[in-house]
C-alpha cells in the first residue's frame, strides 16, 4: 500500500514500550514494534496448533471442529496434548497474542501523542475473553471450566452452561449486559442517523443542500428531547456503553458458579425478603 | 475527596452490597457429559442439602416365623401374611416415622380396639402401605433396590413436608383484574420463575406428555405447543431440579433437550419418575378424598399429593441413596410385574418410546 503523502509526519521514532529502536519500524502500513512480533508469534502458533489439533479431531467440517478443554479432573495441572492440552496452549497463545496487540496499539498511541482509550477499550474485550477461560476455571478449580474453540461446540457449552442455572435471563450481570448491548446499538444508530442527516441535508430543503453544522444535530435531540449529550459527549457515551456490556458480560459469566449455583430465579428472593414487606 | 475516589468508593460500596447476595464458600464439582460440552454440576459446599441420620429401628428385626398377623389380630388387610413379630416391628417403626411423638399408636388406632378403622388416619395408613410395596415392586424402574419406606417421605412428620394441591385460583377467572392467569409470581414451586407455577396437576396428576420440540425446524399442524404450555413444561423441570439439587444438564444436554442418545441415563430415571408420581397420586392419594378430613386438602378440596421434592428433598437421591428396605422387608414388594414402558416392548434395554422420539412429538 502507497504511504500517503501526510502520513509521514505521524510516522516518528521512539515512543516504544519494550526493544528500544530495534523492532521501531513499519512493513507496508502496519507498524511493527516489540509486540507486533509477540503477536505475529503467538498468533502464528495458535493458529498452527488449531489446526494440528483438528486434523487429529473426526471432521474438517469447519462448524464442526472443536478443541475441548480437559476434563475437571485435571484440575488446573496441564493435561495430556490430546485430552485438552492443545486447548491449554492455544488459550496461553491467544491471551499472549491479543495483550500483545493491546500493547502493540499502546505503542502506536504514544507516538502519536494520543490517549489510550482504544487499548483499554480492547482491554475490556481481553477481560471478557480471559474471564471465560481463565478468571473462572481458576475460580471453580479447574481449566475444564473453559469453553471448548468450535463453532458450533462453543455454542452448545454457552447454552449447557446457561442451563446450569435454570434460567440465566435472572442473572443480574446478564441482564444488565444485555441491556447495554442493545442501548449501545440503539445510541449509534442515532449518532449514525444523526451524522448521516446532517451531512445529506436534502437539496430542495430550507438550507438549500448545504451541510448542516453540530449546532443544528444538538438542536435535533433538544427539540426532540429536550436535552443533547453533544458531539463529543456522544462518543464519551457510546464508549461507556459499549464497555459496559463487555464487561458486565464477563461479570455474568464470572458469577455463575463461583459465586452463585443455584437457580438465577432464587436469587432474587433477597428482594422477595426484604424486610420492607416480608 | 477527589472525584476519582468518590466513585471508586461508591463502585465498592455497590459491589460490597451485591456480593451480599451471594455464595463465597467452598464449591464441589462434577462433571456429567463430554468435556467442554459445558455439562456439570457445580454445588455450594455449604448450602447443599445434607445426608440426614437414618432413625434406628425401633428394636432388633424380629424372625418372619410363628403365627401370621391376620391370625393374631382383626381386620388386618394388607400385611396379613406376615408374621405377628414383624408385623408389630413395622407398627413401631411407622409410629417412629409418621405419628406425632405424643400420640403414638393412637395417632390413628383407637387405644380401646386397635382393629376398629374409625379414624381416618388408619384408613390412610393401609393405602400408603399398599402404595409403598406398589412403588418398591412396580417402579423399580425409578427407585431401583434402593426402594422406599414411609421415611422417605413423611421423616417424622404425619404429613410430608414437601406437598402440592392445585394451586388456588384467582377470584374471577373471567377478569383480567389481578389475574396472573397462574403465572408471573416468584412461586417457590418452579424455582422462583415467572412461569406457570401449578405444572404439577397438568404433568404429576394428569397424564400430559412433554412434548415441545418439534421433528422439524417448520411449523407442523401435527405438532402444536403454546408457549405457555412449553413454559409449563419449563415449571415442572424447574422443580425437578429444585428438588434434587441438581440443575438442568445433570440429565438434558441442551444441545437437544428431546433426543435421548445425547441425555444422561438419568433422564430415563427421571422419565419413570414422573409416571410413578401420577400413579402415586391418581391411584393412591386421590382414592382417599373422601377419607382425608377437610383440614387436610388443598384450597379446591383435593388432598395434598407429592411430587419430586415429597422424597427428593434437594437430594439427587432421597437420604443420599440409603436403603432403608433391608431393614423393614415387610414393605418390599410382593413379585410383581415392573411398569411397562409406554408404547409397549417390555423390558427392552431402551424403551420403544424413548428410542422413537418422534413419535412422543406427533399429535397425541
Amino acid at each position: 500500500m502507497a504511504l500517503l503523502s501526510f502520513e509521514r509526519k505521524y510516522r516518528v521514532r521512539g515512543g516504544t514500550l519494550l526493544g528500544g529502536d530495534l523492532f521501531d519500524f513499519w512493513v507496508g502500513p502496519f507498524f511493527v514494534g516489540f509486540f507486533g512480533v509477540t503477536t505475529a508469534l503467538f498468533a502464528g502458533l495458535g493458529t498452527a496448533l488449531i489446526v494440528y489439533a483438528a486434523s487429529l479431531g473426526p471432521t474438517w467440517n469447519i462448524w464442526l471442529i472443536s478443541i475441548a478443554p480437559p476434563d475437571i479432573r485435571y484440575g488446573l495441572s496441564l493435561a495430556p496434548l490430546r485430552e485438552g492440552g492443545f486447548w491449554q496452549i492455544i488459550t496461553i497463545c491467544a491471551v499472549g497474542s491479543f495483550i500483545s496487540w493491546a500493547l502493540r496499539e499502546v505503542e502506536i498511541c504514544r507516538k502519536l501523542g494520543i490517549g489510550y482509550h482504544v487499548p483499554a477499550a480492547y482491554g475490556v474485550a481481553i477481560f471478557a475473553y480471559v474471564s471465560l477461560v481463565v478468571i473462572r476455571p481458576m475460580l471453580l478449580g479447574a481449566w475444564g471450566f473453559g469453553f471448548p474453540y468450535g463453532i458450533f461446540s462453543h455454542l452448545d457449552w454457552v447454552s449447557n452452561t446457561g442451563y446450569q442455572y435454570l434460567h440465566f435471563h435472572y442473572n443480574p450481570a446478564h441482564m444488565l449486559a444485555v441491556s447495554f448491548f442493545f442501548t449501545t446499538t440503539l445510541a449509534l444508530a442515532l449518532h449514525g442517523g444523526l451524522v448521516l442527516s446532517a451531512a445529506n441535508p436534502p437539496k430542495d430543503g430550507i438550507g438549500n443542500g448545504e451541510v448542516r453544522s453540530p449546532e443544528y444535530e444538538d438542536a435535533f435531540f433538544r427539540d426532540t428531547i429536550g436535552y443533547s449529550v453533544g458531539t463529543l459527549g456522544i462518543h464519551r457515551l457510546g464508549l461507556f456503553l459499549a464497555l459496559s456490556a463487555g464487561f458486565w458480560s464477563a461479570i455474568c459469566i464470572i458469577i455463575s458458579g463461583p459465586l452463585w449455583t443455584r437457580g438465577w430465579p432464587e436469587w432474587w428472593s433477597w428482594w422477595l425478603n426484604l424486610p420492607i414487606w416480608s | 475527596m477527589t472525584r476519582a475516589a468518590q466513585i471508586l468508593g461508591a463502585a465498592g460500596m455497590a459491589g460490597t452490597v451485591l456480593l451480599g447476595g451471594c455464595e463465597i464458600g467452598p464449591k464441589a464439582t462434577q462433571q456429567t457429559g463430554y468435556r467442554g460440552t459445558g455439562m456439570d454440576q457445580i454445588v455450594n459446599v455449604r448450602s447443599a442439602v445434607k445426608a440426614a441420620a437414618i432413625p434406628a429401628p425401633p428394636y432388633a428385626l424380629p424372625d418372619d416365623s410363628g403365627p401370621r398377623a391376620k391370625e393374631t389380630y382383626q381386620n388386618v388387610k394388607v400385611l396379613g401374611d406376615v408374621s405377628t413379630e414383624r408385623f408389630n416391628h413395622l407398627m413401631a417403626a411407622i409410629s417412629q416415622w409418621v405419628a406425632p411423638p405424643e400420640q403414638g399408636c393412637n395417632y390413628c388406632h383407637n387405644p380401646n380396639n386397635m382393629a376398629s378403622d374409625e379414624k381416618y388416619t388408619k384408613i390412610v395408613a393401609r393405602r400408603m402401605l399398599q402404595m409403598t410395596r406398589q412403588i418398591n415392586g412396580k417402579w423399580s424402574s425409578h427407585v431401583k433396590t434402593t426402594g422406599v419406606t414411609c421415611y422417605t417421605c413423611h421423616r417424622g412428620n404425619a404429613v410430608p413436608a414437601y406437598k402440592w394441591a392445585i394451586a388456588e385460583g384467582v377470584a374471577d377467572p373471567d377478569s383480567i383484574v389481578r389475574n396472573k392467569h397462574g403465572q408471573n409470581s416468584p412461586n417457590v414451586a418452579v424455582g422462583y420463575a415467572s412461569l406457570p407455577y401449578d405444572p404439577f396437576q397438568t404433568y404429576l396428576n394428569g397424564k400430559a406428555q412433554i412434548r415441545v420440540a418439534s421433528s422439524s425446524q417448520y411449523p407442523s399442524p401435527n405438532h402444536v405447543v403454546s408457549i405457555k404450555d412449553a413454559e409449563k413444561s419449563y415449571g415442572l423441570m424447574m422443580h425437578m431440579s429444585t428438588a434434587l439439587g441438581v440443575n438442568c444438564t445433570y440429565c438434558h444436554n441442551t444441545q437437544s433437550f428431546r433426543s435421548w442418545s445425547l441425555s444422561r441415563p438419568q433422564r430415563a430415571t427421571a422419565y419413570y419418575g414422573i409416571r410413578m408420581v401420577r400413579d402415586i397420586n391418581g391411584e393412591y392419594i386421590d382414592s382417599l378424598t373422601g377419607v382425608f378430613p377437610a383440614y387436610r386438602k388443598g384450597p379446591h378440596g383435593d388432598p395434598y399429593k407429592a411430587n419430586c421434592q415429597t422424597c427428593h428433598q434437594g437430594q439427587s437421591k432421597p437420604l443420599g441413596g440409603i436403603s432403608m428396605l433391608a431393614a423393614n422387608p415387610t414393605l418390599k414388594a410382593p413379585p410383581m410385574p415392573t411398569a411397562a414402558p409406554e408404547g409397549g416392548a417390555a423390558g427392552a434395554a431402551v424403551p420403544a418410546v424413548l428410542a422413537n422420539p418422534q413419535a412422543m412429538t406427533q399429535r397425541q
